[in-house]
């Protein structure tokens, strides 16, 4: 591994997304105006649903987001001929995949700022907790997303298929995290399945946070997330060969 | 004696259940503008990525400058170009050449000498996709040619260029070999072949001819390269 390197693939793929104002229209608005549909979809209930959502979505976006726009753009690596490239030069997979990671990671950063912000100041999320540690979190599961999308668009072979990826690795993972049942809640097995799944563990960073100031849980929380990403990224550079048929 | 940039022995690759290299032995000149001519379809941009390293091998071993193909210390001594444009469409060319050059941990002021060399500098401040096919072929030529490395592998870098520029890249190609770099340069359209010092004929994976372009005429009997191809062919054939 190389900083030189990983930090050049970072600041290209940043130039991408800056050059494509449509797409970084959608990564930063989209989330902010979903949490806004959210809590005005509960306008009419107890205040304390959106405190039991939102937290939630907050988790899911940045992933969800990042697990499609990464898988696609790795394909389109794979395809376009830039990853053979890259590959035949001194670029290490590591470099490669981290690479994507950060960048991915700043843009859920300022994705997860503006949500946050609109959430707490404009809609009243009730956050009991740090309120940065909310950003945190999110940064997290977008890096979690990211290092997933890399690992899923090893085993796609067109973008079609990478985009259908999305309710493969990722829809089991929203319904079984504890939003629409709570996870003890679930059958037994259910619930064993959701203990082994990365976004359990995101949203319950969220939820803990919303609900009390101690933070220790939440960093817990977090140490499992990351080491479901780097797992994927690990796997990921294992599943990237230098050499193709 | 001259020195071999590349050495090829009993090279076999399987592409879809197909064998579409057979125990290929080849060796390459270095310094020298090798052309590596056939119909598409031949195994030769399978050959050529078995030489920068990239192709999953069946069997046998492919030597490179003294190494072993597409081992690490070679990664900033070959430039390749793929038969896809590999820039990233959304970049502008200036963008895209100094991606690269960070990665080859190459010299800033490389990326205008290789837009000179390209003759792209007109369009440096172009994204990439707006390029036509021939200056997208070109852009792609210019990573190569970032931090001089020792060997180019070009697959198929002239097609669909205007003739003048094709005559421009050539004597590109050739200015570079007489300063010691070996280039490797596929094509499938035969009048390439009188540009090249050495010529490798191949069809159907196999080397049919290796030599001089006069050589390989000579030896066919044949007025040109083409000729000399189809009397291989049906040679080999009888």
């Amino acid at each position: 591994m190389t900083p030189r390197i990983t930090l050049a693939v970072a600041v290209r793929v940043l130039t991408q997304i800056r050059r494509d104002h449509r797409t970084l229209g959608m990564l930063l608005l989209l989330p902010c105006l979903l949490m806004s549909l959210l809590w005005w979809m509960f306008e009419g209930l107890a205040p304390e649903t959106f405190d039991r959502f939102g937290p939630a979505l907050l988790a899911m976006f940045p992933f969800i987001v990042m697990f499609l726009v990464t898988s696609v753009t790795t394909l389109r690596e794979r395809s376009s001929g830039t990853l053979e490239r890259l590959l035949a030069m001194p670029m290490g997979k590591l470099d490669f995949l981290l690479g994507y990671a950060i960048a991915f990671g700043l843009v859920a950063a300022a994705q997860s700022v503006l949500a946050v912000a609109v959430s707490v100041g404009l809609l009243g999320l009730d956050v009991v907790g740090p309120v940065w540690l909310l950003g945190v979190v999110a940064v997290f599961d977008a890096v979690l997303g990211t290092a997933l999308g890399l690992l899923a668009s090893a085993f796609a072979r067109t973008e079609f298929q990478a985009v259908q990826f999305m309710p493969a690795f990722v829809l089991p993972q929203i319904l079984l995290c504890g939003l629409f049942v709570p996870r003890p809640a679930l059958p037994d097995t259910l619930s064993a399945i959701s203990d082994v799944l990365p976004l359990s563990y995101a949203v319950d960073a969220m939820q803990t946070l919303t609900q009390s100031s101690s933070t220790g849980e939440v960093w817990q929380d977090l140490a499992v997330v990351a080491g479901f990403a780097l797992a994927c990224l690990a796997l990921g550079a294992a599943t990237l060969p230098r050499r193709t048929d | 004696m001259m020195k071999n940039a590349i050495e090829v022995r009993g090279l076999t690759v399987d592409r879809g259940g197909q064998r579409v290299l057979d125990g290929l032995d080849l060796d390459i000149a270095a310094g020298v503008v090798t052309g590596l001519l056939g119909p598409s379809g031949c195994g030769k941009s399978t050959l050529l990525r078995s030489i920068v390293g990239v192709q999953k091998t069946r069997s046998g071993e492919v030597t490179v400058l003294a190494e072993p193909a597409g081992s690490r210390p070679l990664r900033d001594r070959v430039g390749y170009v793929t038969q896809d444009a590999s820039v990233y469409e959304d970049l502008t060319v200036t963008e895209n050449l100094r991606f690269f050059a960070r990665v080859l941990g190459c010299d800033q002021a490389e990326v205008s000498r290789v837009i000179a060399a390209v003759d792209l500098g007109s369009h440096a401040d172009a994204v990439a996709g707006e390029l036509s096919g021939g200056q997208l072929s070109r852009a792609s030529l210019a990573v190569a040619l970032l931090g001089s490395p020792d060997l180019l592998v070009l697959d198929e870098p002239t097609v669909g260029l205007d003739p003048v520029l094709r005559r421009d890249l050539w004597r590109l190609f050739h200015s570079l070999a007489d300063s010691g770099v070996t280039v490797l340069v596929s094509s499938h359209v035969m009048d390439e072949a009188e540009r090249c010092q050495r010529l490798l004929l191949m069809r159907d994976g196999v080397i049919l001819a290796d030599g001089t372009p006069a050589e390989v005429k000579e030896r066919a009997g044949a007025e040109d390269v083409e000729a000399a191809f189809l009397s291989l062919v049906e040679g080999a054939a009888a």
